[in-house]
């Protein structure tokens, strides 16, 4: 076995650690059950309102739809976090120190972004089938959508958030991004549905994965029917793998070079450096 | 902390290189303008172990940082291990240990789990000689953390995590081990079983740098101590030699009549012979002190600093012979 590939297996290992310690820490489970709470509220105050000539309700069409966005935040959002407070607090220096221990890290990163976007949507998606109709109803060829956008999805987020996570200095900086990316959500299509936005809003949009996200997820999810709320009434599969998979190449290609060079500036030197800040901004 | 049986390192067999482990030649850092490295030597051998000391500021950590390949040099010759360490690969790698200033990385990862999982990434290196990485319960009893094992790291004291730095970074069984001040923050006990430690990895020819501030620990541990101040090393031999060298003169203090007294001499034997021979039974409170490694490390620095000795003079002063 390559030394590489060993490494691997380890990052394997080490992200099913890191995932049941988050699954066990009482502030991260928190966490879980806040964001399913929170994403349950727009369900409550739909109420029975029905989406005009789609057969569906308003929170059938919403609930797919926070699951794509769940999905979309975890994969950038998360993995951003993540990598930002871990160049802070020294694990990347750490990871840094040992035989191909990068190689280790960010495998483990990524096992443990994916298990927790899994969750993340899993909690939703349990409790708003009981809350809404209409949902997950049509059986396998649901699952079968779900197997092949949930993956994308995660190519097309995760090197993205590793991406700002490198380039981004400080933790605290990942915060400030919520602002843009609440704006992304209104003309993505999650709480209703995108043709109800001008043209170009629409197109602006479809530019990011979030949309395209919901469109799967409601694709996999929702009756047949349900099609004459979207864009040209129709899923479009090709578009979302399209799309998805644009952002997942141009991740790909782009965050090795980007996490390497990060990786190269990682010091002790530099940590102190953040170190000496952080206690600035304690103090 | 550390029973030396325990530390069969990496020197049980025949060294895969020559004697030396480091070789550093004109090192040179600059930052922007600023030059904080302005030509550095020195060189190690296996199994010794060296501390580099030297006034915030001096480059220590810089040096340290150039070695383990963690930071590109702006110029200079530096070899480690038999290769350079802007371009060490990984299994160069595995026979470094690093122990950094700490901070507070793994907080949620217990004890043992983070060790074995550090540990794992060292297996393929593994060789007949060498078994890789050290037994993780071994190693725990090693640096003193038997009772924490099962703890989060989190939740560790200060001097506790340190323990876990130095074993995170000896985990491996490294050849060459760098140690950027690894007892700050340890009590005095702590101090003392982890200078055992180090003396027992040393004697099983793991070469060892450590920076410090603390010059009793220094003169303690070291086999050569290395003064880094003004960009350069301004002084490098063993703790007694530089003192000796240093400062040729002795004080010698005593009472007589009631009255104290106090002469610098260079040749104190000679000098009390004397006082005893003029006033005999008089002569009370005798003390004679040679100047210390500390003395002679804060005149050095001091000199430095305001520039009454010049970096190449002082290095001429207090290198010659020693290397």
């Amino acid at each position: 076995m390559s030394p590489v590939w060993h490494a691997a297996r380890t990052g394997m290992r080490r992200g099913r650690t890191e995932l049941r310690q988050t699954f066990t820490s009482g502030q991260d489970v928190f966490g879980y059950v806040l964001w399913t709470v929170l994403l349950m509220v727009p369900l409550f105050l739909a109420g029975d309102e029905r989406l005009e000539g789609a057969g569906i309700s308003a929170g059938a069409f919403m609930l797919p739809s926070m699951l794509g966005m769940t999905l979309a935040f975890t994969g950038v959002m998360t993995t951003a976090q993540l990598l930002a407070a871990e160049r802070e607090d020294g694990t990347l220096l750490r990871a840094k120190a040992v035989p191909h221990g990068m190689v280790g890290h960010l495998v483990g990163k990524i096992v443990m972004v994916s298990g927790t976007a899994l969750v993340s949507m899993a909690l939703p998606f349990v409790v708003g089938v009981f809350l809404v109709d209409g949902v997950a109803r049509q059986g396998g060829g649901a699952l079968l959508t779900l197997v092949w956008v949930v993956p994308l999805g995660l190519l097309a987020t995760l090197p993205l958030g590793a991406v700002i996570g490198s380039l981004v200095d400080n933790p605290r900086t990942i915060g400030l991004l919520m602002l843009p990316v609440m704006g992304l959500v209104v003309i993505s299509g999650i709480y209703f549905p995108l043709s109800e936005l001008p043209g170009w809003v629409q197109t602006v949009g479809q530019v990011f994965p979030v949309y395209w996200l919901g469109l799967g997820l409601r694709a996999a999810l929702l009756p047949a029917g349900a099609v004459a709320a979207e864009v040209d009434a129709s899923w479009r599969y090709l578009e979302t793998v399209g799309v998805l998979g644009a952002w997942a190449v141009a991740g790909l290609l782009l965050a090795p070079s980007v996490l390497r060079r990060m990786a190269r500036r990682e010091s002790g030197a530099t940590m102190a450096e953040r170190r000496r800040k952080a206690m600035q901004r304690v103090g | 902390m550390a029973p030396a049986h325990a530390v069969s390192g990496a020197g049980n067999g025949p060294p895969p290189e020559s004697g030396t482990v480091i070789d550093v030649r004109g090192l040179r850092m600059r930052y922007r303008s600023q030059e904080v490295l302005k030509g550095v030597d020195f060189t190690a051998r296996r199994g010794e172990v060296l501390v580099l000391l030297g006034p915030n500021g001096a480059g220590k950590t810089t040096t340290i940082e150039v070695l383990e390949g963690f930071r590109m040099r702006s110029d200079g010759d530096v070899t480690v291990l038999g290769a350079d360490p802007a371009r060490g690969d990984e299994r160069w790698r595995a026979r470094l240990g690093v122990v950094l200033q700490s901070w507070r990385d793994h907080g949620k990862w217990r004890v043992r789990e983070l060790l074995a999982h550090l540990g794992s990434y060292y297996v393929p290196y593994s060789t007949a000689l060498v078994r890789r990485p050290w037994d993780v319960d071994e190693l725990i009893a090693a640096v003193g953390l038997s009772e924490q094992a099962d703890k989060r790291v989190g939740t560790l004291s200060g001097g506790q995590r340190r323990r876990l730095d130095v074993a995170v970074g000896i985990v491996g069984r490294p050849e060459l081990l760098f140690l950027d001040e690894p007892t700050a923050g340890l009590d005095p006990e702590a101090r003392n079983e982890f200078h055992g430690l180090v003396r027992g990895l040393a004697d099983e020819n793991t070469t060892v740098l450590l920076t410090t501030h603390d010059l009793a620990e220094a003169e303690k541990l070291a086999d050569r101590i290395l003064i880094l101040a003004g960009g350069r090393i301004v002084a490098d031999g063993p703790a007694e030699e530089l003192s000796r060298r240093a400062s040729a003169e002795a004080t010698v203090r005593w009472t007589r009549d009631g009255r104290s007294f106090e002469q610098a001499t260079a040749e104190p034997t000679r000098f009390v012979r004397r006082l005893f021979e003029e006033h005999g039974e008089a002569i009370g409170g005798l003390e004679v002190r040679r100047a210390s490694l500390e003395d002679t490390y804060l005149t050095m620095v001091r000199e430095l600093e305001t520039g009454s000795v010049p970096g190449e003079r002082a290095a001429h002063v207090f290198g010659e012979g020693a290397r």
